[in-house]
């Protein structure tokens, strides 16, 4: 879960290029670290773009296809770029039972969203969890990284509303 | 390092101590809760007191009492602080000078903490995570040492056997039998692996071992290796849980520092290296064939067994595949002895369960208690009961693969044996408690989308089954279907659970079976009236 805060200059794309290729040499580009080279794809890159992928490929010995199965295996990875922010409603059956299917009904209704989408401002994704292992502090919402526990409709929507308004379009 | 040095780092360590401790919990639950803000209040409202000759403030592990946190506790006066918030540090430090405190306060002495028993938690609220130093202070790779030196591999490995340790992952395997499997079977290289996985909604025991006290796993799998040959291990921790993976490198670091991983561990001949791998969001991954692929770098696909891991694992090398609480029961036998290990629990459950309490309960967290402990006590006692009165109605236990067990059947001691006879399982240790405005057939609906979801499509009962189920239980709930439907949804169940690869399917129609059994009115109420009658031969 990294979200990079607005105020961290963006690594340059040769820099995050050097950074993986950093990762990939310290596992001497053994094919068996695949999931490893994916997991700091994503954090250095937001998502996994179909070059990135391509790019893996070559530089593991992998077919491409081994590299695109597993990535798209995997729930943790993902294809597309995700939103500025993000916001994660444990479904997990600990807040399933203490409410949490009315938070994400909520916030579908705030946002116009639908779980698992990104609107189309590329502002905001709205997404959902088996479990954060936060059970005891249920139901859990994660907002931009952050676990937010006991968490209700009306401040969630609240929060979620301040966090949109904040930020300017052109951070 | 020999015993001297690891002896005079525990000696250094009790010298640095203070009188007072303030301990604050940083463990993911209470940081969500702002406690790292806390723990900084705390420190700077000490140094304002200018007590820092006095006091110390330590940032701990889980305390257990998650649903009150963030948790703050004082040593020696045993003062206990709940849902602290950090602009009332202040108030908590003076507290110690005898000034009042309108802090929410706890109850060190409740039902709640008196009703445990830490074996495998011992540690947890009270050391520091990330300083192996502390974990050295309390008696700390010892054990390591004393097996290293005192006991020939079969020694442990008869230990383990014999203090009737059975695997925590779930399905409860002799530890000491996978052990000896693994220690006989052929192979140039072994590897010991920690299964960090934790996928069950609702369960987060190992989250919080490996959070509050990673050393003590660490130190159970170098035991685990020497006992079966193994000089690698991995440890299998899910992505989700970062504050976890970030303190197990740490005491990996430390414990390789300070030579108790890495080569000629102890100045003896055994070797043992771990390395962590980040799971990548995939339940079927805890099971453990896929998380060989998995760790291989491949999909995380289950393969048929046998071969099993322990003759053919990674890389088709013998492997040895423990829970992390089964790793972390290891040191506390060495410890104490298998007989002493033995005594606690039933006659086929031996020790104690971490349990993940959640759902409708007041009392919500983590508790250590020893098997064969009631629901009854446990839903009531330590949980405290409902929350707003509402009637508790069931506990569910085991996850996706398991069951709801009825409040009128909550005097079934807690055990391996017990639950499978009431229709579900231990699991990993999870219980959701349920109550009166919980829908059955919801709950139901819900695991199955869940497995549906997870499901590595590898197999055609479970791909194609659990879509199905999932599509007749929907239509159950919005009250579209008809018996004829409840019939075809049963014997699915039945198909999935016989002809499916691996646990996952298997496991699959547990929910809905359990469910059944103890709450079938409430499908049966559901199912349309009409259609009822058109079954019975009528247009
Ligand atoms: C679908 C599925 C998921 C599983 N998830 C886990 C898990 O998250 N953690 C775990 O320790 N075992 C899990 N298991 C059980 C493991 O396959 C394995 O039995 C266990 O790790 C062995 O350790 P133990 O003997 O210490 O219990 C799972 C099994 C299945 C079928
Ligand atoms: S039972 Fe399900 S999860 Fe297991 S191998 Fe078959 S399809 Fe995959
Ligand atoms: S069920 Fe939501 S955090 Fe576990």
């Amino acid at each position: 879960m990294s979200n990079r805060a607005p105020a961290d200059p963006a690594p340059t794309a040769d820099n995050r290029q050097k950074l993986l290729e950093a990762t990939m040499r310290r596992h001497q580009y053994r094919p068996d670290a695949l999931i490893e080279v994916l997991h700091k794809a994503q954090e250095l890159y937001g998502h996994l773009s179909p070059q990135l992928l391509a790019s893996i490929a070559r530089s593991l010995h992998l077919p491409p296809s081994r590299v695109y199965g597993v990535a798209t295996f995997y729930h943790f990875f993902s294809l597309a770029p995700q939103g500025e922010h993000t916001c994660t409603v444990c479904l997990g059956t600990a807040c399933y039972v203490k409410g949490a299917m009315e938070i994400l009904t909520a916030l579908e209704a705030e946002t116009g969203l639908k779980a698992g989408h990104t609107s189309p401002d590329g502002r905001l994704s709205l997404l959902t969890a088996r479990c954060l292992g936060a059970c005891g502090i249920a139901p859990a919402v994660v907002l931009d990284g952050v676990v937010i526990g006991h968490a209700d409709a009306e401040t969630l929507r609240a929060r979620l509303h301040a966090l949109l308004e904040a930020t300017p379009v052109a951070s | 390092m020999d015993l001297a040095e690891l002896h005079a780092i525990a000696e250094r360590e009790r010298a640095r101590r203070k009188a007072v401790r303030v301990l604050c919990c940083t463990s993911s639950g209470c940081q969500a809760s702002r406690s790292l803000e806390l723990f900084h209040q705390l420190e700077a409202a000490v140094t304002a007191t200018g007590q820092d000759e006095a006091v110390e403030v330590a940032s701990v592990g889980c305390m257990g009492f998650c649903g009150q946190g963030p948790m703050v506790r004082v040593e020696p006066a045993n003062l206990l602080f709940e849902r602290v918030r950090p602009e009332q540090a202040p108030e908590i430090i003076a507290a110690l000078a005898g000034q009042p405190c309108s802090v929410e306060r706890g109850d060190p002495n409740h039902p709640f903490f008196t009703r445990q028993m830490h074996v495998v938690r011992r540690n947890g609220g009270i050391i520091d995570p990330e300083r192996i130093e502390e974990y050295i202070a309390a008696g700390g790779y010892e054990a390591l040492y004393r097996v290293l030196h005192d006991f020939s591999p079969a020694e442990v490995i008869q230990e383990i056997t014999r203090s009737g340790l059975r695997g925590r992952g779930g399905a409860g395997y002799p530890t000491g039998l996978k052990w000896a499997t693994v220690a006989k079977s052929p192979g140039e290289r072994k590897f010991v692996v920690c299964n960090g996985d934790e996928g069950d909604p609702g369960a987060f025991m190992d989250r919080s071992i490996l959070e509050s006290d990673p050393h003590l796993v660490l130190e159970g799998m170098a035991i685990a290796a020497y006992a079966v040959g193994a000089h690698e291990g991995y440890i299998f921790v899910r992505g989700e849980y970062p504050l976890a993976i970030q303190r197990l490198n740490r005491a990996i670091n430390q414990a390789r520092k300070l030579g108790l991983l890495g080569s000629q561990i102890f100045e003896t001949a055994f070797d043992f290296k771990v390395e962590i791998r980040v799971g990548a969001g995939a339940f079927v991954c805890g099971e453990e064939t896929a998380l060989i692929a998995s760790i291989e770098g491949r999909r995380g696909q289950p393969r048929p067994r046998p071969p099993y891991p322990a003759e053919k694992g990674l890389w088709g090398f013998p492997t040895l595949i423990n829970n992390v609480e089964t790793f972390a029961n290891i040191v506390p036998i060495i410890e104490n002895g298998a007989d002493w290990y033995a005594a606690i629990g039933t006659e086929k459950s031996k020790g104690t369960k971490v349990f993940a309490l959640t759902g409708k309960v007041r009392n919500t967290g983590l508790i250590e208690v020893p098997m064969g402990m009631t629901l009854r006590e446990i839903v009531e006692d330590l949980g405290g009961g409902s929350p707003d009165g509402t009637p508790v109605k069931a506990v569910q236990t085991g996850g996706p693969s398991g069951g709801c067990i009825p409040a009128r059947l909550f005097d079934t001691p807690v055990d391996y044996e017990s639950l499978a006879a009431a229709g579900s399982i231990m699991g990993s240790g999870g219980m959701v408690v349920m109550d009166d405005h919980t829908s059955m057939v919801e709950i139901a609906r819900f695991y199955m989308a869940f497995c549906m979801d997870e499901s590595c499509g590898k197999c055609v009962p479970c791909r194609v089954g659990t879509v199905q189920m999932h599509r007749l239980l929907s239509k159950i709930a919005a009250g579209q279907a008809t018996p004829v439907d409840l019939e075809q949804l049963e014997q699915l169940c039945r198909l999935v659970r016989e002809t499916s690869l691996c646990g996952l399917g298997q496991s699959a129609p547990n929910p809905v079976l359990s469910t059944l059994r103890y709450f079938r009115e409430e499908y049966e109420a559901l199912l349309r009236e009409d259609a009822a009658a058109s079954a019975n031969g009528k247009p």
